[in-house]
């Protein structure tokens, strides 16, 4: 679950993620411009090749990812159908699945710590203004470490619940849940400021 | 510093977890998740700066490619999506709900109530229903009513969040940073 970059190596995943980024938005900026069917079907294809050629493990994965377009693409083209505008709704489906899928790609070929380290360097000017980017990096952490702790806390709070109530726990779990967040943001300054400080 | 900084971090983290967490069952059939509420709550809860960066913080970790958004999505993807115009919206929705709860010396309960409704649903509808507009070619009142299904939805959890905001001024009231103590 933890990231969503691919395990199986392709030919992308070298590419600086940089590289990769600049051109994902000049590719989604012609995307936008192209107003036929034909042409958008034409660059659909190309990024369908682009993922083919990488293997069938790394396409299914990628099919996978367009599984939420489902409902878009259904209503969209059931309106369209409806409008007897069909080129028009092929138009806006086209479009869509295929700048979707090419950045997923970007996303499936380059790992975590790469996508964090551009991060990190377009946040660099926020230096100035108070954001280092250690101050960064040690939120992003933060934020990874913490999402296991809290799914298992919230775990543990619907088994207290079931232990007293028939009843199903439901919304009621929130109110435990958030304050034991901000418990625990509490503790984490504690421990930070123990260690001398988080800049 | 350390303590913004964790409350920033905790709240990214509490909005994660409240979209992969199993979806509550509130009306039946339809599938909600506790992710919006949990923009909600880092606005009312942690007021307006704190809690427009934490969503800000968490909405960083979807883009470089951790599948944190409800339903299991990220990646660059989402931000192509119809979706995007919510994704923007997100951290604006959390500002607004917080600058109500600052600003607005009503019971904490109803502050949050209207911090929650304005901001998590008025505000963030003002940019997700102009985004799916644009990425499906649609005019406004199409897309409008594209969204329409999940106001319901979104209005209970509003609720939810005033009551959880409410409950947290109770129990601890310290702990609320969108009302600082005298």
């Amino acid at each position: 679950m933890l990231t969503l970059t691919s395990p199986v190596e392709t030919w992308a995943h070298p590419l600086p993620a940089g590289a990769k980024l600049l051109a994902l938005c000049g590719f989604t900026v012609v995307l936008f411009a192209l107003k036929t069917p034909a042409l958008l079907a034409l660059a659909a294809g190309g990024v369908a090749a682009i993922i083919a050629v990488c293997g069938r493990d790394f396409a299914q994965t990628s099919l996978r990812l367009l599984g939420p377009l489902w409902f878009f693409s259904t209503v969209v083209g059931l309106w369209h159908v409806w409008l007897g505008d069909i080129p028009g709704g092929a138009v806006v489906i086209l479009r869509m699945v295929t700048a979707v899928a090419a950045a997923n790609f970007v996303t499936m070929t380059t790992r975590l710590s790469d996508m964090i380290a551009v991060i990190e360097r377009l946040c660099r000017p926020l230096a100035r203004v108070g954001l280092q980017p250690k101050t960064l990096a040690l939120a992003v952490a933060l934020v990874i470490r913490f999402i296991p702790v809290m799914l298992q806390r919230m775990a543990q709070i619907r088994e207290s619940w079931r232990a007293r109530s028939h009843r199903r726990p439901g919304w009621r779990v929130m109110l435990p849940a958030t304050l034991a967040a901000l418990d625990d943001a509490d503790r984490v300054a504690d421990a930070l400021r123990a260690r001398g400080g988080s800049g | 510093m350390e303590k913004n900084l964790a409350h920033i971090a905790l709240f990214a983290a509490l909005i994660a977890v409240l979209g992969l967490v199993p979806k509550i069952d509130l009306i039946s059939g339809v599938p909600i998740t506790a992710q919006s509420m949990g923009i909600m709550l880092c606005g009312t809860v942690l007021g307006a700066k704190r809690g427009a960066l934490a969503v800000l913080l968490f909405l960083a970790l979807v883009a470089v490619g951790l599948p944190l958004l409800s339903g299991g999505r990220g990646g660059l993807g989402v931000f192509a999506s119809p979706s995007v115009g919510f994704l923007i919206g997100f951290p604006v929705a959390a500002f607004v709900a917080g600058l109500i709860v600052e600003r607005w010396t009503a019971t904490v309960g109803i502050a949050a109530f209207a911090g929650a409704f304005i901001g998590g649903i008025i505000v963030l509808y003002a940019f997700g229903i102009p985004g799916m507009a644009v990425m499906l070619d649609k005019s406004m009142v199409e897309a409008a009513a594209l969204a329409t299904p999940f106001l319901p939805g979104d209005l209970i959890k509003a609720g939810l969040a005033a009551l959880i905001t409410q409950g947290i001024a109770q129990m601890r009231p310290g702990a609320l940073l969108s009302r600082p103590q005298a």
